[in-house]
C-alpha cells in the first residue's frame, strides 16, 4: 500500500513538472546553501589546520601582551630583547628559537623594485617554520652577530627583481642599505588566508633593528620543540623564564603569552565555525520559507483534487489513507528538492573550493542531515494540507465541481 | 413470503432500513430529509428509486451507500447493524461490499480506464497482477476490451459510464448503487447503459439500487420505490421492459 502511495505521489509530481519544480525551489535553495556553506567552511578550516600542522604541531609562539590577541588589539607590554631568545634556546627540549622583528620596505635591483615584507630573524626561523633554502646558503653566525648586510629572498621577490637570472651574490637595495643576496627560499605558495608567503625578505635581526626599525625590540619569538617534548611542560618552562626576565612578581598576571599552534588553529577554526553557523542559520530560514511554499501548493492541490478525494473515499479509502497519500506527496516533493539541493550545493562547493584554492571536503553527515531535514520539512508542512484532505466529507467532496 | 420463524432458510435482506430519520440543520432551520423510511432490498433485486428533487431519494442513497449516517433508525446490511459505524468502518464496508455509479461518471482524470477500474482494488490491498486481471475482466464485461489504455477524455460519455460501471463491478460488490447513471447521457446511450445494467442483474444476479427521475429508465428495474417529502409513498414491482 505504501509503495502504491509512493508511486502515485511520483506520478502526480511528474504530471506537473514545472509546478513541482517551482514548489520545491525554496527547499532546493535552502539545502544547496547549507551544503555549500558547510562544505566550503569545512574545507577552509581543513586547510588552516593543514597549514598550521605543516608548521609543525610542536611550534610555540611567544608574544608580548596578554592572550589571546585578536586583530586590531594593541597592548602596551614591552617587547622582548634578543637576550630573551638566546636564553629560551638554552631551555631543555627547545630545538630552535626565531626572534622576529618585522618591517616593510621597497627593495630595488637595477630598474626593478618591489614593496615587500622584511623579516629580521635568525637561522632559527628556517627551522621553526620548516623552510629550506633552495639555492645559496643560510646566514653565517658572523653575519648574524654583526648584523651584516645580507638577505635571503622569497621566490616572489626573486621573480620580480631578477626574472630568470641567478640572484645569489647580487646586491639589492632597501632604503639606505645595500644587501647581498646569499640565499633563495624554496617556494611555499599562498597561505590559507590567501597571502603570498613567498613575498618575503629575511635579514639578520640585528641588521633590521639597527638599520630599519631603529630600536632593539623583538616583536615576537617562535619556538620549535624537539620531537617527544611535552608541549605543556615547555610552555610552563618558557613562562617561568619570561616571568623572571620581565620581573613579574608572583600573583601578578603575565604581560606576555605563549600559545601553541593547536590553540591558534582552534581559535581560527572557531571563527570559521561561527561564520558557517550564521550563514547556515540564514539558509535554514530559506528552508523554512521553502516548507511554507510546499504547504501552500499542497493546500491548492487538495482543493483542486477534492473530487478525486471524494472518489477515493467512495470506493473505500479510509481517511488515514488519504492523509498518507498527501503527506507522502509533500514529503516526496521536499525530498526531491533536498536531493536537487544537495547536488547543487556540492557543485557550488566544488567550484568555490577550486576558486578559493582550498580542499573540497564534503561531509557525509551533513549531506545526510540535509536530506533528513528536507524530509522533515515535507512532513511538518505537508501535514496540515493532508489533514484537510483526510477530513473531507465524501458526499461534499463528490459534489465539488 | 417466508415466515420469520424459519430464518435459516431465508438469507437476510441485503439492505434493510428501519424507520430511518435523517435531519439536517438545527432548531428553526431543521430539515427532515428522511422521515421514517423503511425499506428492504433482497439479493438479485433491481430497485429504482424515484421522486421529485428534495423528496429524500438522494439522502436515502447516501445512507444506503454508507456515505452518510442516519440521525435515527436502524440500517442492517446483510443482517448486520451498520447505522452506528464510524467513518473509517463505513469506508471498509464500501470497500468490500458496495459499488458506486454516479451521474457525472466521476472517473479520475488523466488516468487510464484500466487504472480507474483498479482504484477500488488498490484499497482492497490486492497485488498488482491480480488487480490488472480483475480490472481487465471487468472492462471486458462492460464491452470495453481493448480500451484499457484510454484516458477518460478520449472516451465518449457512454464509454466513460461503462468504465465507471466496470469500476463498481471490479471488486465483486454485494450491491451496486447507481445515482442517476444516465443523467448525463443522450437517449441512445442511456438505453445502452440500462441494457447493460439489466444484463448484469439477470446474468450475474447483481443487486442494483438506482436513483432516477426518468420513467423510461425506471422501467428497466424490477421494482419501483417512490419518495415524497422524506417518505416512501409507493413500493411496487414493475412490469419489466422487454421481460
Amino acid at each position: 500500500m505504501l509503495w502504491e502511495t509512493i508511486r502515485l505521489a511520483l506520478r502526480t509530481i511528474r504530471r506537473n513538472v514545472l509546478r513541482s519544480f517551482l514548489t520545491v525551489l525554496g527547499v532546493v535553495i535552502g539545502v544547496a546553501a547549507v551544503i555549500a556553506m558547510v562544505t566550503v567552511g569545512q574545507g577552509s578550516s581543513d586547510s588552516v589546520t593543514a597549514d598550521i600542522e605543516s608548521l609543525g604541531s610542536n611550534v610555540l609562539m611567544v608574544r608580548p601582551g596578554k592572550q589571546p590577541m585578536g586583530p586590531g588589539m594593541q597592548d602596551t607590554a614591552p617587547a622582548f630583547a634578543l637576550r630573551d631568545a638566546l636564553l629560551l634556546a638554552e631551555l631543555p627540549g627547545v630545538q630552535a628559537v626565531a626572534p622576529i622583528a618585522n618591517a616593510s620596505a621597497t627593495v630595488v635591483y637595477g630598474n626593478e623594485n618591489l614593496s615587500t615584507r622584511i623579516v629580521g630573524t635568525s637561522n632559527g626561523y628556517l627551522t621553526v617554520s620548516n623552510w629550506t633554502v633552495s639555492r645559496g646558503r643560510p646566514f653565517t653566525e658572523a653575519e648574524e652577530r654583526a648584523g651584516a648586510g645580507v638577505c635571503i629572498i622569497g621566490e616572489t621577490v626573486r621573480e620580480a627583481l631578477f626574472g630568470s637570472t641567478d640572484p645569489t651574490g647580487e646586491t639589492i637595495r632597501l632604503k639606505a642599505i645595500s644587501c647581498t643576496v646569499v640565499g633563495l627560499l624554496e617556494s611555499k605558495g599562498a597561505s590559507s588566508f590567501g597571502d603570498d608567503q613567498d613575498d618575503i625578505v629575511l635579514m639578520p635581526i640585528r641588521t633590521v633593528q639597527r638599520r630599519l626599525t631603529g630600536n632593539d625590540e623583538v616583536a615576537l619569538m617562535t619556538v620549535s620543540l624537539e620531537k617527544g617534548t611535552s608541549v605543556e611542560k615547555s610552555i610552563a618552562a618558557i613562562e617561568a623564564l619570561m616571568r623572571e626576565r620581565r620581573r613579574i612578581r608572583p600573583g601578578e598576571e603575565d604581560d606576555f603569552s605563549v600559545t601553541d599552534m593547536k590553540q591558534i588553529a582552534s581559535m581560527l577554526n572557531g571563527v570559521t565555525a561561527v561564520l558557517t553557523g550564521l550563514l547556515s542559520a540564514v539558509a535554514a530560514v530559506s528552508l523554512l520559507v521553502g516548507g511554507i511554499g510546499i504547504m501552500n501548493i499542497m493546500l491548492v492541490s487538495v482543493t483542486e483534487r477534492t473530487r478525486e478525494i471524494g472518489i477515493r473515499l467512495a470506493v473505500g479509502a479510509q481517511s488515514g489513507q488519504v492523509l498518507l497519500q498527501f503527506l507522502v506527496e509533500a514529503v516526496m516533493l521536499s525530498v526531491l528538492g533536498g536531493v536537487i539541493g544537495i547536488v547543487l550545493g556540492l557543485a557550488l562547493a566544488l567550484v568555490g573550493a577550486s576558486v578559493m584554492d582550498i580542499p573540497f571536503s564534503p561531509d557525509p553527515m551533513v549531506v545526510l542531515m540535509a536530506f533528513g531535514f528536507s524530509a522533515l520539512v515535507g512532513v511538518v508542512f505537508g501535514y496540515f494540507p493532508a489533514r484537510r484532505a483526510a477530513r473531507l466529507d465524501p458526499i461534499e467532496a463528490l459534489r465539488h465541481q | 413470503m417466508v415466515s420469520e420463524a424459519s430464518p435459516a432458510l431465508s438469507p437476510p435482506p441485503v439492505i434493510e432500513l428501519r424507520n430511518i430519520v435523517r435531519l439536517y440543520g438545527q432548531g428553526e432551520a431543521e430539515v427532515r430529509a428522511l422521515d421514517g423510511v423503511s425499506l428492504q432490498v433482497h439479493r438479485g433485486e433491481f430497485v429504482a428509486i424515484m421522486g421529485a428533487s428534495g423528496s429524500g431519494k438522494s439522502t436515502a442513497m447516501n445512507v444506503i451507500g454508507c456515505l452518510d449516517r442516519p440521525t435515527k433508525g436502524d440500517y442492517l446490511f446483510n443482517g448486520v447493524e451498520v447505522a452506528g459505524l464510524s467513518q473509517d468502518q463505513r469506508a471498509l464496508l464500501r470497500r468490500h461490499y458496495l459499488g458506486f455509479i454516479f451521474q457525472g461518471f466521476n472517473l479520475l482524470p488523466r488516468t487510464t480506464a484500466l487504472e480507474n477500474v483498479e482504484l477500488p482494488l488498490i484499497y482492497k490491498g490486492l497485488p498488482r497482477d491480480e488487480r490488472v486481471a480483475l480490472a481487465r475482466a471487468a472492462l471486458a464485461k462492460v464491452g470495453l476490451a481493448g480500451r484499457e489504455g484510454s484516458d477518460p477524455s478520449q472516451l465518449s460519455g457512454g464509454q466513460q459510464q461503462r468504465v465507471a460501471i466496470a469500476r463498481a463491478l471490479a471488486g465483486a460488490p454485494m450491491v451496486v448503487l447507481a445515482d442517476e447513471p444516465t443523467g448525463n447521457l443522450d437517449t441512445r446511450r442511456s438505453h445502452e447503459i440500462m441494457d447493460l445494467l439489466v444484463e448484469l442483474n439477470r446474468s450475474e444476479g447483481l443487486t442494483i439500487v438506482m436513483v432516477t427521475h426518468e420513467d423510461d429508465m425506471a422501467a428497466y428495474a424490477s421494482r419501483l420505490v417512490l419518495f415524497s417529502d422524506g417518505r416512501i409513498i409507493s413500493d411496487a414491482p414493475v412490469a419489466r421492459k422487454g421481460a
